[in-house]
């Protein structure tokens, strides 16, 4: 039963209202659930315990961004920063009778501020500048809060010499902001330009899915670039693609393991070693 | 857009131009008669008067999806044209030095006005062989790398830089994503962040989303006033918001992505007015007023130091969405105007017009032909 859910979502959902950005429901209520990967039923305690990752296939599962600070973070360490700011909704955006703010609103409601979490942290005992998107909100896009939180964090890090790791995960740029949130694509580059100036390292971590102007800006200028395995990383969609040239498109195409072998990336980390992987290379360059 | 459009004199018209179309074809007839009598002449120049009048009335108030129409008109100047009438001799610079040339990305150093510059640009092409060899205006990663390495020269020589924006989107294939297509723009958006001469930076048609940012970093950002900038294209978001291409016109009027719009969101620094009825309409015009801006705009870029100017430059981008962003409220209260479109409320118009005495007289003369 279960599993006939999870496939039939894998393909275009007949009840998408076509506004809503949320994942796939990877994650469905109850105990068991059904790997997309290997269509294994999975005890969904054994998942979680094993940091989101299929025990059998070790596929990895999208995890939202309060828990992937709780994997990543030392125990407790996150001391979060901008929490507060929220969008003005700068275009006003309504359309198909579904209004912008409204939207912002109902995920403040549920304790969710925006796309991005940014704070101080460390990462097996180094101190880091740590900086999570968070794909369960509205697609994790980029708005004017992402831009906003995002050189925030890069100013704190400049200031206080840190290193900075960002997590992506995030459709691209919030169409609800129009070209405001286009401009954020300039705007985070260019404070990593000055990030750059002050001999800063930048880690950027990509996670499935990290597509569109999140990786045509700020996550593809990391000084090292780590990928988790078999995660979509690329510029345009592969629907997108898809309908542009209408060839089927190659197996594997846009994953981690593609960008590797086309140079884009430095490595791909499996999720368990990334807080090691991040603190060796913190001590490599000597931050 | 090609159903719509009719053919009159070697001018398209757009959906929405029928009455612009009649008046031309009109004058047009009257012109083709052998020996203009007075009476001829005098109707001509009432008709061209109704002509202008009809134009500033219907390009006074175009709506947002019809601006979107006039930017990927036809007969749009294109990069190329600017090119050719703004510089004289102008030397083409081709390559990335990496993997090839990109002919929808075009950068040559010329001279505007006195300034010697590094002109980079867009370009859709205009006939169709040219159009598939610039993929449509859709510039590959090697475009990109081959603007960036050209501006490197133009740093390392002094020369400014000007960019002409006119891009559907950065191609979404195969090839582009093998060769890191957002690697590549994101790389630009950070050096010319910091590259150390003036950029202007000016849309002159379509300003399709990170495509059009690619080459859009820079001091002073300026648009066309039928040009649009938005960050996907209209077709797109209807696509998303009601999985109907067909309903771009309520996406345009929702992205605010006409130039007014672009102004009061503090994202573009200047209009550049266009010709009445559009660049198209006349390009001499067009191309003047983007010319003078832009030895305006160098003029004062040159001499503020360099310094100064990157500050200015990176303070200016980090404003975008900033804590004093203004905000366009008067969003919700403006006049609904799609009414217009309507073909029963066009034809209405039509009626009203007092031009019946010009057309009934107008009738017999080409009885007679």
């Amino acid at each position: 039963m279960v599993n006939k859910q999870t496939k039939t979502m894998a393909k275009v959902k007949p009840g998408w209202d076509g506004f809503s950005l949320k994942p796939k429901r990877e994650m469905p209520e109850g105990l068991w659930i059904a790997c997309p990967s290997c269509q294994n039923m999975l005890y969904k305690k054994s998942v979680e315990e094993n940091l989101d990752i299929c025990p059998e296939c070790s596929h990895h599962f999208r995890i939202d961004g309060r828990k992937r600070i709780r994997q990543l973070a030392d125990d407790g360490s996150f001391e979060e920063m901008g929490a507060e700011l929220v969008s003005s909704d700068p275009l006003g955006f309504s359309a198909a009778g579904k209004n912008y703010a409204e939207r912002i609103r109902s995920f403040s409601e549920k304790g969710q501020n925006e796309a991005i979490l940014v704070g101080k942290a460390f990462i097996r005992g180094r101190g880091v500048m740590l900086s999570v998107m968070d794909f369960s909100f509205l697609g994790g896009s980029m708005g004017m809060v992402v831009g906003e939180k995002f050189c925030l964090a890069v100013e704190k890090a400049i200031e206080e010499s840190l290193p900075l790791v960002v997590v992506s995960a995030s459709g691209g740029a919030r169409m609800h902001e129009g070209v405001v949130s286009l401009g954020q694509m300039a705007k985070t580059s260019a404070a990593l330009a000055r990030f750059d100036e002050s001999r800063g390292l930048f880690i950027s971590v990509l996670t499935d899915p990290t597509t569109g102007g999140v990786t045509a800006s700020f996550a593809m200028l990391g000084d090292i670039i780590i990928a988790e395995p078999r995660a979509l990383i690329g510029f345009a969609g592969p629907r997108t693609i898809y309908e542009t040239i209408k060839i089927e498109l190659p197996e594997g195409f846009q994953r981690s393991e593609f960008l590797l072998e086309h140079g884009f990336i430095d490595m791909i980390v499996h999720r368990r070693d990334l807080r090691s992987e991040i603190g060796r290379l913190i001590d490599y360059c000597g931050k | 857009m090609a159903n719509g459009t009719m053919k009159n004199n070697g001018l398209q018209y757009l959906p929405f131009e029928n009455r612009i179309a009649q008046i031309d074809r009109k004058i047009t007839d009257l012109r083709e008669q052998a020996g203009i009598t007075d009476n001829n002449a005098s109707r001509i120049r009432l008709l061209q008067q109704d002509l202008t009048a009809e134009l500033k009335r219907l390009y006074s108030n175009l709506t947002p999806w019809q601006v979107v129409q006039v930017s990927r008109h036809p007969q749009r100047p294109l990069f190329r044209d600017y090119l050719n009438l703004m510089i004289k001799d102008y030397r083409e610079l081709h390559g990335d030095r990496c993997f090839g040339d990109d002919p929808a990305i075009v950068t040559a150093f010329g001279q505007i006005g006195r300034e010697k510059v590094l002109i980079i640009g867009q370009e859709k092409g205009r006939d169709i062989k040219e159009k598939i060899a610039c993929n449509f205006g859709c510039p590959n990663p090697e475009g990109y790398r081959k603007a960036l390495a050209k501006m490197k020269l133009a740093e390392k020589f002094g020369l400014p830089v000007v960019t002409f924006i006119d891009t559907p989107g950065a191609y979404p294939g195969i090839g582009a994503e093998e060769r890191g297509q957002a690697q590549a723009i994101a790389v630009n958006l950070r050096e010319m962040s910091r590259l150390r001469v003036p950029i202007i930076c000016i849309v002159i048609g379509e300003g399709g989303s990170g495509g059009a940012l690619g080459i859009g970093v820079g001091d002073r950002m300026a648009i066309l006033q039928y040009a649009y900038y938005s960050v996907i294209s209209p077709e797109g978001c209807a696509g998303i918001l009601w999985h109907d291409g067909t309903q771009a016109d309520k996406a345009a009027q929702a992205l605010c992505l006409t130039a007014p719009e672009l102004k009061e969101l503090g994202i573009v620094d200047t209009i550049i007015p266009e010709a009445l009825g559009g660049a198209h309409r006349n390009l001499h015009d067009t191309v003047y007023n983007v010319e003078q801006y832009i030895t305006r705009t160098l003029r004062d870029l040159k001499r503020m130091k360099i310094e100064n100017l990157l500050e200015n430059r990176y303070k200016k981008i980090l404003a975008i969405g900033g804590s004093d962003q203004k905000v366009i409220k008067s969003r919700i209260e403006k006049p609904k105007i799609p009414k217009r479109l309507s073909v029963e409320a066009q034809l209405r118009d039509i009626e009203k017009i007092p031009i019946e005495k010009e057309s009934t007289a107008g009738t017999p003369t080409r009885d007679n032909d």
